[in-house]
């Protein structure tokens, strides 16, 4: 029941910041996906425990796909439930990829277990999305590197690059998205 | 790249995003495809001569609105389906009442006709091109739906391809019943139900493959 108590007070702190973070709080954000991340690694560890390399990768993967698809949370929805599914649909994608079903020792059916508990470390991701990042083609590579990398506002990267505002907004969304399609066809 | 600069990364710039976008998104696909269709009816059919004397016919508007009644329905389901982790509930039995409210009348009007008008009254004039002419009024839909459906996060991607094409499915036979001449109850539990089933069995079968994400 301890961790039934984690789990709701946990549910509620992430909620909250989550939803600051789509209002457009880049602050509370960044304090979500990091506390989002740990809970992702101590779920996920404990579910590929026979691949601990893979972890760090899947905790990526996740990330990227719950930013890219934020967009599809309503906030009548327990957070937890969005979270849950995103990480079992993203873990099944690859044990299937690993065709390794018969691997699958723990039940992954209990949704409430997202946030019982988190790890803040985090071991080295073996797939380097920042090599990835450099395969991407120029109009998605600069917006995300000047913006998402450097800090630098949509206008002051339009300018630096040429671009126009929305072409830079344009190209930071699909490079993001094409990102986890590079990491999704990655998968070892 | 690290786990904290990839954290970093994504909430850097971060904007606000929009809310409500699964179903926004999939109206917008009906908007977009919805006129397609017509287009369709109006270069390729035609409406029925009859049009506004078959509006005082009851059979006429049964065969309208019980292809909208399922694309009401899929509409719903696939805008829960677009969201990981939100229960499709009971959306599904939307569709399921106006395919056996059909059947129903169907076998009623098939008991209760003399044996030699029975296959008349199943295959009409014009089985031959029912379902497919319906397929083809769907398919602009069709398309929108799964573009939309792309662009959202179904974590079941047959079933959402499945509601994507119930959803096409509905308004494509809505469209296509302005066209068409039948009025009996056996002729669109077999033909409107295919026409509509058409895109369903496609849908579930092009969702695995062209909804990942």
């Amino acid at each position: 029941m301890d961790s039934s108590r984690r789990t709701s007070d946990a549910e509620a702190a992430l909620r909250s910041l989550f939803l600051r973070g789509l209002d457009g709080d880049a602050a509370a954000y960044r304090e979500f996906l990091q506390k989002l991340s740990a809970h992702l690694r101590a779920f996920l560890g404990k579910r590929l425990f026979g691949w601990p390399d893979e972890v760090e990768d899947l905790v990526q993967e996740c990330l990227l796909a719950m930013h890219n698809q934020r967009h599809t949370y309503q906030s009548d929805q327990p957070l937890t439930a969005w979270v849950h599914a995103i990480a079992r649909y993203k873990m099944i994608d690859l044990l299937r990829a690993k065709s390794a079903r018969e691997a699958l020792h723990d039940p992954l059916d209990d949704d409430l277990a997202v946030f019982a508990e988190s790890a803040i470390e985090a071991s080295d991701a073996r797939r380097d999305l920042g090599g990835l990042l450099q395969t991407l083609p120029e109009r998605q590579r600069l917006p995300i590197v000047h913006v998402k990398l450097e800090g630098l506002s949509v206008a002051e990267t339009a300018s630096l690059t040429g671009m126009s505002e929305s072409a830079v907004k344009v190209g930071i969304h699909r490079g993001l998205k094409a990102l986890a399609a590079r990491l999704r066809s990655k998968a070892p | 790249m690290k786990t904290d600069d990839l954290v970093a990364m994504l909430a850097t710039g971060a904007t606000a995003a929009p809310r409500r976008a699964a179903g926004r998104r999939l109206a917008l696909a009906l908007l977009a495809g919805l006129p397609l269709s017509f287009a369709i009816l109006f270069t390729e059919y035609g409406l029925r001569r009859d049009l506004v004397q078959a509006m005082f016919w009851p059979m006429f508007w049964v065969k309208v609105l019980f292809p909208l009644c399922i694309a009401a329905a899929a509409f719903v389901m696939a805008q829960r389906l677009a969201r990981p982790g939100v229960p499709v509930r009971r959306a599904w039995i939307g569709i399921a009442v106006p395919v056996l409210a059909v059947w129903a009348m169907a076998a009623l009007a098939w008991f209760n006709a003399p044996a030699e008008e029975r296959m008349p009254l199943l295959m009409g004039e014009s089985w031959r091109v029912c379902a497919v002419s319906i397929g083809l009024m769907a398919l602009p839909v069709f398309a929108a739906a799964l573009l939309a459906l792309k662009g959202l996060a179904p974590t079941r991607p047959a079933l959402a391809g499945a509601a994507a094409g119930a959803l096409a499915g509905g308004v494509g036979a809505a469209v296509y019943a302005l066209h068409c001449m039948e009025l009996t109850a056996p002729f669109l539990a077999v033909w409107y139900v295919s026409g509509i089933a058409l895109p369903v069995l496609v849908g579930a079968v092009l969702g695995p493959r062209l909804l990942r994400w």
